[in-house]
């Protein structure tokens, strides 16, 4: 070899390949990276042009300038509390929860969250609560200067007192429409939590009073405000599910706070609880401390798992596809897991059928049409079960996350799965504006809240209170016109799909929807099934 | 001992040795590199251990361009050297720094979540392994039987010899 050493170099032949050898590997890998990386792209974006889905974020509601709104708040418990902080006003007793959080766990982000959130200019000028511990803790929490509040004994006295241009309502179910109604009449603008109503006359009652006050009116679902389910609208809006036959909606809760079982208050007594006020149109009890606080366990108060739970997976289903009231509802269940002295189910499914709905279809016209959505529920478990929208072409799998199956025997999406380019095991389209941020979730309860889009959402990559976008919603549209993403029509859908449930679950058979009304069952008035504190009629 | 003991063998298995490494590196530089919306994101939010809390921070939105950046660089330089055979013995230790960052990301302590992983392991796993293997190459450096090193090593040779006669 040495001599065919290059005299100027001093390298020969072997030299050369001894010292460049790496050369043409380095070569093959970049080409093989670069090609593989290359084809995947393509895939993908074939693919995300096929389904061409628009992930873009919701026009931003009004501005909130002017003279500052002035809210009542009625009802001052749990619910009302979060209310109250979404609208700018958290209690002293929180905001020192909360920093005794972040001492434990530097992640948590509930202080800086509340801290950075948006001056709704709104005051809390009023507050109506029965029991007394409540209502002093608005008082001593939102009397601060610029902000002046009163208490008033009935919610009468408050709507009245000119003092309120709004309320919110976070009382037990019985009182919602009494109140809403009352509101509407007075010309105050209603927040009111889920469900809508308590029964099916005060139903009807309250969208007539809402419609002819002109006030603006909004429901407590606050997921309507969840990005992933104004994805999932787009979805639906172009097909990529083919026509939908199965809904799954699901509750899986295994803790006492999710089974409703409340602390009760210390300081609770007929001297601090004004209890005839509590009672209103419900049957006449003694006073009765768990009752009161853990009144979602009475048919005569709450609206068992229809009402309290379902309505919130009906109306997520219900913002996504708007299929309106079921034409018929069929529910079962029991007390299974906590017989602790409640009459509502804590095991209850409701098998709600469309017969004449349809999302869409990628085959022969009028083949396919009708569709069942199943809420499903135990307070006795907690495994995560997934809302799923079953379609021929795809499934989706939709909570905060949205994640979409190509279904291996879809009609729209055959010559893609039959080039491989589709796999039914690996997601076709997924959205997760989680990526971006770590939560911190503290408890079984608002973990299942969270994974159903009803704590927070993303807006620009950032973790945003979905119920305080639901409420700033709701105050631009008192401030600059517009109708509220749960309205009344909404609200009654809601409400009138609850009752169904209740109605079907006590009596032991079939309710049907004819359009206008729910149909009379003879020898029954629905509206005293519905609110007969007994568990079930039959 | 030196390199000029080596058996054939001997020589081969460690130039083989840094040739696998440099591929496995290049390619998951290259992938990377290729595949505009990857991100290590995911990877360090899912981190586990005693550094948890810096993995977290370096997937802020402030530093996880940085690092992806740098993520990408070095595997695909490391990469590249050790193939081509120039600063070997710095790409060694430069890969010895990122495959230690990666196991301490997910170090595969006994009681911590593993992950998806096509093994199991207890304290040692695979990017300790070829953390280990890079610190051979350190010290048994190759790059002048194989690789560039080689042809600059006998230029100077060759430029010694030649300029040895005006010297004289």
């Amino acid at each position: 070899m040495s001599e065919e050493k290059n005299q100027n170099s001093g390298w020969s032949r072997r030299d050369m390949l001894k010292g460049l050898g790496g050369i043409p590997i380095v070569g093959s890998v970049w080409w093989a990276g670069a090609t593989y990386a290359g084809e995947l792209k393509r895939e993908k974006q074939s693919i995300l042009e096929t389904l061409n889905i628009n992930a873009s974020p919701p026009p931003p509601t009004g501005d909130m300038s002017g003279d500052p709104l002035r809210i009542g708040i009625i009802g001052f418990g749990g619910r009302g509390k979060d209310l109250c902080r979404a609208s700018g006003f958290a209690t002293e007793a929180w905001l020192t929860r909360m920093k005794a959080a972040l001492d434990t766990n530097p992640n948590d982000t509930r202080l800086k969250d509340f801290m950075a959130q948006e001056d709704l200019n709104v005051k809390m000028t009023a507050v109506c609560d029965v029991f007394d511990v409540h209502a002093e803790e608005a008082l001593t929490s939102f009397s601060k200067e610029g902000n002046r509040i009163r208490r008033y004994r009935t919610f009468e006295e408050l709507l009245n007192s000119g003092q309120v241009d709004a309320v919110i309502i976070a009382t037990p179910d019985h009182w919602h429409a009494p109140i809403a109604i009352a509101a509407a009449e007075a010309g105050v603008h209603v927040y009111v939590e889920k469900p809508m109503t308590h029964n099916i006359a005060e139903t009807y009652a309250l969208r007539e009073a809402i419609e002819r006050s002109g006030i603006v009116f909004s429901v407590g679902h606050q997921h309507r405000q969840t990005q992933s389910f104004l994805t999932a609208q787009d979805v639906i809006k172009k097909n990529i599910l083919g026509h939908v036959s199965l809904i799954q909606v699901n509750t899986n809760r295994n803790d006492d706070n999710g089974a409703w079982q409340y602390d009760i208050h210390e300081k609770a007594s007929p001297q601090t609880i004004d209890w005839d006020l509590f009672i209103g149109n419900a049957p006449s009890v003694p006073f009765n401390k768990e009752h009161f606080f853990r009144w979602r366990k009475w048919w005569a108060y709450g609206s068992g798992l229809s009402g309290d739970l379902m309505t919130h997976d009906y109306d997520r289903i219900n913002c996504v596809l708007q299929m309106g009231i079921p034409k018929s509802v069929v529910a079962s269940g029991g007390i299974y897991t906590h017989r602790d002295g409640r009459n509502v189910p804590d095991v209850m499914q409701v098998n709600m059928d469309f017969p004449d709905f349809s999302t869409g279809s990628s085959q022969a016209p009028g083949k396919e049409q009708g569709m069942t959505l199943v809420y499903s529920a135990t307070l006795g478990n907690q495994f995560d079960r997934t809302s799923l929208l079953m379609g021929h072409d795809a499934s989706m799998e939709l909570g905060n996350r949205l994640t979409i199956y190509a279904d291996a025997r879809s009609t729209r999406y055959a010559e893609m799965l039959e080039a491989k380019k589709m796999d039914p095991d690996v997601p076709i389209y997924q959205y997760d504006p989680a990526a971006d941020g770590v939560d911190a979730v503290t408890s079984a309860t608002a973990k299942y809240f969270a994974n159903k889009g009803l704590l927070w959402t993303y807006r620009d990559g950032k973790r945003v209170d979905s119920t305080f976008l639901h409420i700033r919603e709701w105050l631009s549209c008192i401030r600059n016109g517009g109708t509220p993403s749960c309205g009344i029509k909404e609200g009654f859908e809601e409400a009138i799909t609850a009752h169904m449930g209740g109605l079907s679950y006590k009596l032991g058979r079939r309710i049907d929807w004819d359009g206008e009304k729910i149909k009379p069952i003879e020898g029954y008035d629905l509206d005293e099934v519905l609110l007969a504190n007994v568990e079930r009629l039959v | 001992m030196n390199i000029n003991q080596y058996t054939n063998g001997q020589t081969w298995s460690l130039i083989l040795l840094r040739i696998f490494i440099g591929w496995h590196f290049l390619y998951e530089g290259i992938i990377k590199l290729y595949n505009p919306g990857w991100t290590a994101k995911g990877y360090l939010l899912s981190a586990q251990g005693p550094f948890r809390d810096v993995f977290i921070w370096l997937a802020s939105d402030d530093m996880i361009l940085p690092i992806d950046m740098l993520n990408i660089v070095v595997l695909t330089a490391v990469g590249l050297l050790l193939i081509l055979g120039m600063y070997t013995r710095i790409s060694a230790l430069a890969g010895m720094g990122l495959l230690l960052l990666y196991y301490l990301s997910h170090p595969a302590f006994p009681g911590l979540p593993q992950g998806p992983a096509e093994g199991s392991y207890w304290l040692i796993n695979k990017n300790l392994i070829e953390m280990m293997a890079l610190f051979v190459l350190y010290h048994f450096p190759t790059s002048h039987i194989f690789g560039l090193n080689m042809l600059f090593n006998k230029r100077s040779e060759a430029s010694t010899i030649t300029s040895q006669p005006l010297q004289s």
